[in-house]
């Protein structure tokens, strides 16, 4: 019990400080998307303690899944990183406003 | 035949009115006054045979609105009360149809003034004859709906739009009154015909209306409205102020309406609903007191009037209260008789000073008037006869039922029962006789004996009126000396059966025996006082006393009599221009153009595009914002879709730590 306890905080703690670092990171967009990829490790960190917490592979299945899901996804991202670079010769996460409301 | 008294005025009407401008003045003259004087004439028969053979007539026509239990139908009523109402009505308006005849002679709209005149009748004899209240109704708002039409005809005129609108609209306040009167009867007897009302009327005695944990009095409820009504329509203490100010109408508009007709109706609904107020002492009692106080004021406003229909109008409005508050002792066929003989005098005191005023090019201020005796001596003693019958001069028509009404009102202050109700009605009404003697000749002399102040022009033009305007002079010159001294065995005689059960006195109110045997002196007072009243009119008419009256005092008093007190000053200050006020800036500014407005479209279509602003400016393209706005959603919709303690907790915490 205790450990399941300590795990599902550790998960959810390792989350609320991904959401921390991109909401407190006004600079860096590297960063924010560091924290993207903390808050993928966080929830497959979450999923497989819970398929080994109540014996049940599909968790795991998931997490593997998320992996996946997670490289191509920051490839992507980092791919349009490299896009808009090339555009605005610039990533601060401050001046990406120009689709104001 | 019944229905011909009331059919051919109408008719009249109709025909003068639709038709006036193929028929010419002649025409249409020839065919009204026939109409009126035929309609007189059955009149008379239905006088005979329901009042003194004593077949009372009930006619049914149809029926008119059937809503369960309310069934109301076009019926008429003849008793004796109604045909009494009816030889007044049908006399007075014949006579008058044949004055303006020659009074109107070079107006171009006489067509339409006979129209109007005959409408006017056929409204008035609907409210008579009626049978059921709404019917009643029917007649009581066409009255005033013709008395703005005769009043108001003169239309190019601004004072007869503005008076004849002011009648109409106080009167409304009195017909609001009567209405409400209506559902009440309605509410409590489940009818709105006479006979049910007054056949059940004693048995709801003990009657009480449970008004939001009040519990009032269903008849003395009842008595109020009507007597707002009767307020309104009668001209009493409060409403009054539509009289004077409807002078502005031809002068044989003021004999019909303001003598005759339309302010008699008032007194004839307080008269028709006797068994109904007589159960009810609190109505009674406000009959006295606004009676009462009615007479005191208009004969006290009276005294200093200047203008010949002004003095005349204070004098109607005086009268009224008289049978008012004779009402209000319970003496309803002494109030008829004092109406049926008013109708008389009064009729002749403005039909003579309609001659007065048409002789003088229409000269209507007293005090540039003056020795028309010389000029116009057939109207001077026509207006001398009128005005000792108004004083109540022994043995003219209005001694038989003023003095009468002042005699009873003793017996209420002098009895041995501890009601004594009446003697505030005792003090006023002989005050009243006083001014009412005072204002009457000093009319006289002003007008006829007092030294000339006419312009020549108008002296030399001045001319006793021909045979059509005297022939109803002279006849209402008979009645006004006969009618009282004729009437009175029949009307007020001791013991007499003509009312049979038009009217209804309880046997612990009628003091008409004690009346009989009142002592002397009481019985001489009235007649003292008028003669008092007599003597200073003279004296201050003819001694040269005003060098000694004109101090400060004096005359500060004559301005605020001459200004009726200020009772229009007032109204007009306090509650006309509050209430005018109150509509402009508060009904339509604040409310109907503001907040309604504001809560509706204008707030709305100027609230959207603001407010989608303010949404768009959320939208700032920072994506931490927006990371921000869709972490809050996620945890407002789990927030919605979890709703437990703990999770509340935990997402509270979460959004703080946020």
């Amino acid at each position: 019990m205790l450990i399941f306890v300590n795990s599902t905080s550790t998960s959810i703690l390792l989350f609320l400080i991904s959401v921390l670092g991109i909401f407190l990171n006004q600079k860096n967009i590297l960063i924010m998307l560091m924290s993207l990829e903390m808050m993928f490790l966080s929830i497959s960190f979450n999923l497989i303690f819970t398929s080994i917490y109540l014996d049940d592979v599909t968790g795991q299945i998931f997490s593997l899944l998320i992996l996946t899901v997670a490289a191509a996804e920051s490839s992507i991202g980092l791919a349009i990183l490299v896009i808009y670079y090339r555009i605005r010769n610039v990533i601060t996460v401050e001046l990406m406003h120009l689709m104001k409301g | 035949m019944y229905l011909l008294i009331l059919l051919l005025p109408l008719l009249g009407s109709i025909f003068s009115g639709f038709f006036g401008r193929f028929l010419g003045h002649k025409g249409s003259s020839i065919i009204s006054l026939a109409c009126v004087f035929l309609s007189m004439l059955m009149s008379f028969i239905a006088f005979y045979e329901v009042g003194i053979m004593g077949l009372n007539q009930y006619i049914t026509l149809s029926p008119w609105i059937e809503v369960g239990i309310l069934k109301i139908s076009w019926s008429f009523l003849f008793d004796s009360l109604t045909v009494t109402m009816l030889l007044v009505i049908t006399i007075i308006s014949s006579l008058v149809h044949l004055y303006s005849l020659e009074y109107m002679q070079e107006d171009p709209h006489l067509p339409r003034f006979l129209s109007f005149l005959e409408i006017f009748t056929f409204f008035m004899l609907v409210l008579v004859t009626a049978d059921n209240l709404v019917q009643m109704f029917v007649g009581w708002e066409g009255v005033g709906l013709a008395s703005y039409l005769l009043i108001n005809f003169w239309f190019t005129r601004l004072a007869a739009n503005q008076s004849a609108i002011k009648a109409l609209v106080v009167n409304r306040i009195g017909d609001f009154g009567l209405s409400l009167g209506i559902l009440t009867i309605f509410y409590i007897f489940q009818s709105v015909d006479y006979s049910i009302i007054f056949s059940l009327s004693p048995l709801f005695n003990n009657y009480y209306l449970n008004f939001g944990g009040i519990y009032i009095y269903g008849l003395t409820l009842i008595g109020i409205f009507l007597f707002i009504g009767a307020v309104g329509k009668s001209a009493q203490l409060g409403l009054h102020t539509w009289l004077p100010d409807a002078m502005e109408g031809p002068t044989p508009v003021s004999a019909l309406i303001h003598a005759a007709t339309m302010v008699t109706a008032g007194v004839f609904l307080l008269i028709r609903f006797s068994p109904l107020i007589e159960f009810s002492s609190t109505v009674l009692n406000i009959l006295v007191i606004f009676g009462s106080l009615t007479a005191f004021f208009a004969g006290m406003s009276g005294i200093f009037q200047n203008d010949l229909k002004r003095v005349i109008a204070y004098s109607t409005c005086s009268q009224l209260g008289y049978m008012v508050f004779a009402c209000g002792i319970s003496c309803y066929n002494v109030s008829i008789f004092h109406l049926a003989n008013h109708a008389f005098f009064k009729a002749l005191l403005f039909l003579s000073a309609g001659s007065v005023i048409h002789a003088l090019a229409n000269e209507q201020d007293m005090r540039r008037m003056g020795s028309l005796i010389k000029f116009l001596p057939l109207t001077y003693s026509l207006m001398l006869i009128g005005s000792l019958a108004l004083v109540g001069f022994p043995f003219l028509t209005g001694f038989y039922s003023k003095d009468f009404i002042l005699e009873l009102t003793q017996i209420t202050l002098n009895n041995n029962l501890q009601d004594e109700h009446g003697s505030f009605a005792c003090w006023l009404g002989n005050l009243s006789v006083f001014f009412t003697a005072f204002y009457s000749f000093r009319l006289i002399y002003l007008t006829f004996i007092n030294s000339v102040n006419i312009t020549r022009n108008n002296v030399l033009k001045s001319h006793e009126p021909s045979l059509i305007m005297l022939i109803p002079l002279i006849i209402l010159g008979l009645g006004s000396i006969f009618f009282g001294y004729l009437g009175k065995d029949l009307f007020i005689g001791l013991g007499t059966d003509f009312w049979k059960s038009s009217i209804m006195i309880l046997p612990t109110s009628s003091y008409y025996i004690e009346a009989e045997w009142l002592s002397v002196n009481l019985k001489w007072l009235p007649f003292v006082l008028s003669t008092l009243g007599v003597m200073l009119a003279t004296g201050i008419s003819t001694l040269k006393t005003h060098t000694y009256l004109y101090n400060n005092f004096y005359r500060s008093l004559c301005f605020l009599v001459n200004k009726k007190w200020y009772w229009d000053i007032l109204y007009n200050r306090f509650l006309v221009y509050p209430i005018l006020n109150f509509g402009y800036s508060v009904s339509f500014k604040n409310l109907d153009r503001g907040f309604i407005e504001l809560i509706g479209p204008y707030g709305l279509s100027k609230l959207v595009p603001t407010w989608a602003q303010v949404f768009s400016k959320l939208q700032t393209g920072q994506l931490s914002h927006y990371l921000f706005f869709i972490v809050l959603g996620v945890c407002l919709f789990l927030m919605t879709i979890f709703n437990q303690v703990q999770l509340l907790i935990f997402y509270s915490v979460l959004v703080f730590f946020i």
